[in-house]
């Protein structure tokens, strides 16, 4: 028979012993290992004190029962605090193995941009199509009709000087401007009419403000009722949605031998609010684009009855559009696939 | 357009501001681009009266005791050898800016500060000053040419700014006219919009002269090319003494740019000015036949003109000749043979109007420009021909030198110089505006503009000016209430104008077609790969032909010239966009980019024939270039294949020859079977000939043919139910055989390859001489039923059987 204390001075050595060496165990393994030798298995010590329960007197079994069942309980969970403490000790020891420059730089992945006056191209597409306006491409060639005569600018007129054209042929040229396509449109459509057309334009300028290639962006409204009034109207939402809400029109007289009245439309300064700065060279005004009532006999030119139909129209140049929103100061910086230029210009 | 105010107020009472003028005038469509006061840079200088002046010993220079009023009396040395007691002179006080001259006293550098200086031991506080000192010429102010002090009038009184009594405060402004007021090219023209837009009557300039009842006998003029020349008027004058000008006239010419010559050359320029007229003189002794003919020039005919220059015209010119030979170049200049001398006698005077594209048209050619061909390209209008000569015959009586005789011819096509009767609704003018401007509003305009209006209900008469040739009747179009429109709306204000929003109009749908839909999602997906947008000019260069090294009969040749080139590198339309991305490419490197993507898409031009007589074909083009150490011929390929696979589609390469790329690094791209495109690795030759660093990729696809897939419509498939299958197989077999062909012939053994994906090419090793190993990952995909036990195995062996059989390829051990 065993002697009860001394199974109990055992329970106490374990327990004691379960205590010293738990708190140095350091690792997944060394606390794999404990539970092995100490806690779990047949041959643990917990369950070898178990077995000398068989050793003892039946009405001490209870106690020493429960007596080992206790220090299980107790030891487990000091045991799990442990483990707990030596888990959290490992983890941070393997984010500390970890540890990086987080400043060295990364290379992102590289996106390409468009074109500063594709960019400005959809927006203004985005906010006229808005408005009712279809995107009508017309041809780069085109015939000297298309281009002068049936836009009122016949052979011997004084407008041809105001642009040097590109001719290929007596009767072929390079479009001076976009309105050339607009011909084409009110000959096939009848209105209403609204129409936008986008498109790279030529003149035989090359300097350090003028590129011979350029983009224009040109708007045609044709309707019963149409009014200049409404060509103002249209182009407040217009500066609004490109340069913000406070922007305001400005129409000071011009001439375009294809509108009549014809008017060169300025918005308010959007680097200065009008207080003048040197982007619009202290006037408070930015020159924007030029527009006007289509002149009628251009309307009858195409079949269109001037007496019961009306318009107006209205060109922008997108490179000007562009450098000015982007600050670009130099129009051939569009035209030199500077990668240095592109990369810079995008969405935004 | 020079508009001096001074001059301007001769016709109009200016009661404003030079700043409150330019911005009437800009309200009403005339830009001031410049506006300046004559002496802008001359300040703090004072008629000086000199009371003393003591020569100092042993030098030019004199001590003078300068009394300039008010201001007090300062001690000042002068070298200048006109200074003396009692006279009056420009005294720059001391704070004062005048012009500094060079060691010459006539050429200015800029602008001096006077300070207070020391001369000899004599203090001096301030300058006396010559005309140039001032900014003057002999012709802005008599005397102010001579190499001393300016003599300032007896009556200048001492400390009086000397600026107004100089006409150094006069003001200049250069005006930007736009194309359809050629009648405001003129100081009268300018006078009369000044006068409607200050409200302030026109007066003008006096056209009175006595003809006297002396006749040139005889003289006749005759125009052959009406055509060129609907009105020519000639007038004898007699008697002409030639003398210079008086200095009212030398001071106005000068102040619009031009040199005084004589008084009767003087005249022909000052009405070219004033009332926007050109005109000649010639001397009638060296006229032959008593007559003038205004025609054609014959082939080869020639003329030499007043500056001495030989020209040989052609038929396209047209001449005024006397009974013999050409005397002048219509509307460009006269000729030497017949100009005004010393002792010219007998003057003919010339006012005309010649078709202005004519003129335009022979100054080119010729390379002729002058102030009458350039007047004459804007457009002459006949009320200035008669208006003109009858001011130079004034002014020929005016300055007293010459006779009026009573022969004056005037050959025309009996246009009208007298206004014309229009009329116009009022309501359509408003409808043009879209506001309502009152009835006596658009009356007081229409009135100051000089129509002559009156209204009546709806109706609105006018009489039109001859001037005015922009608004007359045109054929059918009698009632031009758009202009009349404009006219009301320039002077009464655009900021009367209010904001509508179409609200007659019908609604549309607006937006884009699907195939530029199509055209910007390409884009995002190009961008999406790093590549960036760039824009080059429509035309290039024949030396890019060559560059390409393009044989004779390539397609790319038959380019369409641009006749008027900027020069021979801008002289094609592009039938290629390879060679401004090669260029383009080429520029960044020089720039120390030496990696980078970028894109273009743009049009090149397909002509049906040469020259031009329909309309090209204008093909849309995607031209994609890549350069860097980074990029292969596999990385073109990735781009082009993301290409298909954004769009839905699938791509197939062959390999092709192109004479710019590498001879084993190109391929065609084709889409269903058909051509669309290549890409390939640039030769190294042309990469040499650029200077080029890196290897670069270039790929064109043609956007016509593409574009037919744009938005194509997505067939959705249902994931497959069953697992996949993958193996991994390595084969060995001849190095000659192509990834290509050995994927065809899997995909051709079994129906149930979804994927095949290469993932190792070895060669050497245990693998024998002339023979690689090439390691793929099948992956199999069940289509209505799960594969059972050994039917991939079987698919293998079927593949494996194939493949030794077609390619004489084993299975590697």
């Amino acid at each position: 028979m065993q002697d009860k204390n001394v199974l109990s001075e055992n329970l106490s050595a374990l327990k004691a012993k379960i205590e010293n060496e738990l708190d140095v165990l350091k690792s997944s393994k060394e606390l794999y290992e404990f539970k092995n030798v100490y806690l779990e298995g047949k041959k643990s010590k917990i369950s070898e004190l178990m077995k000398e329960m068989k050793n003892l007197a039946p009405e001490e079994k209870a106690s020493y029962g429960k007596s080992v069942n206790e220090l299980k309980e107790w030891a487990m969970g000091r045991f799990s605090n442990m483990e707990k403490r030596v888990k959290e000790l490992e983890l941070s020891r393997r984010y500390e193995k970890e540890k990086i420059d987080i400043s060295i730089p990364a290379e992102p992945a590289k996106i390409g941009n468009l074109h500063p006056v594709t960019l400005v191209r959809n927006q203004l597409i985005d906010i006229f199509a808005g408005m009712g306006f279809e995107i009508f491409e017309g041809s780069e060639i085109e015939t000297d009709y298309y281009n002068f005569t049936a836009l009122n600018t016949p052979k011997d007129h004084p407008a041809r000087d105001m642009q040097d054209t590109f001719y290929l042929s007596p009767e072929f040229l390079l479009r001076t401007q976009t309105s050339a396509g607009q011909i084409h449109v009110m000959e096939k459509k009848k209105p209403p009419i609204k129409i936008l057309s986008p498109g790279k334009v030529f003149r035989s300028d090359d300097d350090a403000t003028h590129s011979p290639m350029f983009s224009q962006m040109e708007g045609l409204v044709v309707d019963k009722g149409i009014t200049l009034s409404d060509l103002k109207g249209m182009l407040d939402v217009f500066v609004q949605k490109v340069y913000g809400e406070g922007t305001t029109t400005r129409l000071r007289p011009s001439y375009f031998p294809f509108t009549e009245p014809s008017v060169e439309v300025d918005c308010s300064c959007f680097a200065c609010g009008g207080k003048g700065c040197s982007l619009c060279k202290g006037t408070g005004w930015i020159e924007i684009l030029g527009a006007g009532v289509v002149n009628k006999k251009v309307l009858e030119n195409c079949g269109i009855d001037s007496e019961e139909y009306s318009g107006f129209a209205f060109g922008i140049g997108l490179e000007r559009t562009a450098m000015l929103k982007y600050g670009i100061n130099n129009i051939k910086l569009l035209f030199n696939s500077d990668i240095r230029v592109l990369q810079q210009i995008n969405d935004k | 357009m020079i508009l001096p105010l001074s001059w301007l107020k001769d016709y109009v009472e200016i009661d404003v501001t030079p700043e409150e003028l330019e911005k009437k005038l800009f309200d009403a469509g005339f830009e001031v681009e410049e506006k300046y006061e004559l002496g802008k840079d001359i300040n703090k200088v004072v008629a000086g009266y000199v009371e003393k002046c003591e020569p100092i010993p042993d030098t030019h220079l004199s001590v003078c005791q300068v009394n300039a009023g008010e201001q007090g009396t300062f001690q000042v040395c002068c070298g200048a050898d006109n200074v003396k007691e009692g006279g009056k002179f420009p005294l720059a006080l001391v704070g004062a800016t005048v012009y500094a001259t060079a060691k010459d006293h006539k050429t200015v550098e800029g602008v001096a500060t006077i300070k207070k200086g020391k001369l000899r031991g004599f203090e001096s506080f301030g300058m006396l000053c010559s005309g140039v000192e001032l900014g003057l010429t002999e012709d802005l102010y008599p005397g102010a040419g001579y190499n001393g002090l300016l003599v300032l009038p007896e009556d200048a009184k001492p400390g009086e700014d000397v600026k107004p009594m100089l006409g150094l405060d006069d003001w200049i402004f250069d005006i930007a006219l736009t194309a359809n007021r050629p009648d405001c090219q003129s100081i009268l023209g300018m006078a009369r919009e000044v006068a409607a837009v200050l409200g302030k009557e026109l007066k003008m300039p006096s056209t009175d002269y006595t003809e006297t009842e002396v006749k040139k006998e005889g003289f006749t003029v005759s125009v052959e090319a009406q055509d060129l020349c609907p009105r020519y008027s000639a007038h004898y004058v007699y008697d002409v003494k030639i003398a210079p000008s008086p200095a009212w006239m030398k001071r106005r010419l000068a102040l619009v740019g031009m040199a005084s010559i004589s008084n009767v050359v003087d005249i022909t320029n000052y009405v070219l000015k004033e009332i926007g007229q050109p005109m000649h003189a010639f001397d009638c002794s060296y006229l032959e036949g008593n007559e003038i003919q205004v025609r054609r020039a014959g082939e080869g005919e020639k003329i030499v003109t007043l500056d001495e220059q030989v020209y040989t015209m052609s038929p396209a010119n047209l001449v005024i000749c006397d009974g013999g030979k050409p005397v002048a170049l219509a509307g460009v200049m006269g000729g030497l043979n017949s100009e005004i001398r010393d002792t010219t006698e007998g003057v003919i005077f010339e006012s005309a109007k010649f078709a202005r594209d004519n003129v335009r048209k022979t100054a080119r050619s010729l390379g002729k420009n002058t102030d009458a061909s350039a007047r004459y390209e804007k457009g002459v209008d006949e009320y200035s021909v008669v208006l003109g000569m009858k001011r130079a015959l004034h002014l020929i009586e005016e300055l007293g030198c010459g006779k009026i005789s009573c022969t004056h011819v005037d050959v025309n096509t009996g246009n009208s110089i007298e206004p014309t009767p229009m009329k116009v609704s009022i309501q359509k003018v408003n409808s043009v505006l879209g506001i309502t401007v009152p009835d006596e509003d658009i009356l007081n305009i229409m009135k100051r503009l000089n129509f002559n209006p009156k209204i009546d209900g709806d109706e609105l008469s006018i009489e039109v000016p001859a001037y005015r040739e922009d608004m007359l009747p045109q054929g059918e179009d009698v009632e031009r209430y758009p202009d009349v429109a404009e006219e009301v709306i320039r002077m009464y204000g655009y900021d009367h104008i209010t904001s509508t929003f179409m609200p007659s109009a019908q609604v549309t749908m607006g937006g884009y077609t699907l195939r530029q839909k199509g055209e910007l999602a390409l884009k995002r997906t190009l961008c999406s790969m790093g590549i960036h947008e760039c824009m080059h000019y429509s035309f290039f260069s024949p030396s890019d032909l060559d560059l390409l090294k393009f044989p004779e009969d390539a397609k790319e040749r038959n380019a369409i010239q641009i006749l008027n080139p900027i020069n021979q590198d801008l002289s094609l339309m592009r039938t290629t966009l390879a060679a401004s991305m090669l260029n383009a490419i080429s520029r960044n490197e020089k720039q120390g980019i030496l990696e980078g993507r970028l894109f273009e898409t743009a049009k090149i031009f397909v002509p049906k024939s040469l020259p031009l007589t329909e309309y090209p074909q204008e093909r849309d083009t995607l031209c994609v270039g890549i350069f860097g150490q980074e990029e292969t011929f596999y990385t073109m390929k990735g781009i082009a294949g993301t290409i298909a696979e954004s769009m839905g589609i699938v791509f197939t390469f062959e390999k092709k020859e192109k004479t710019f790329l590498h001879p084993y690094q190109t391929v065609s791209i084709s889409c269903q079977g058909e051509e669309i495109g290549y890409f390939g690795k640039v030769a190294y030759d042309i990469q040499d000939e650029l200077d080029m660093r890196t290897s670069a990729f270039l790929m064109e696809l043609d956007l016509e043919l593409l574009a037919k897939w744009y938005g194509s419509k997505i067939e959705f498939c249902p994931l497959s139910k069953y697992g996949e299958e993958k193996r991994d197989l390595a084969f060995v077999m001849d190095k000659e055989i192509t990834y290509g062909k050995v994927e065809e012939c899997i995909r051709k053994a079994n129906k149930y390859v979804k994927e095949i994906k290469l993932f190792d090419v070895y060669e050497g090793g245990q693998i024998p001489a002339g023979k690689k190993s090439m390691a793929y990952t099948v992956t199999f995909e069940p289509k209505n039923e799960a594969f059972e036990g050994d039917t991939v195995q079987k698919f293998v062996e079927k593949i494996c059987k194939n493949l030794k059989n077609e390619l004489d390829i084993d299975l590697r051990a």
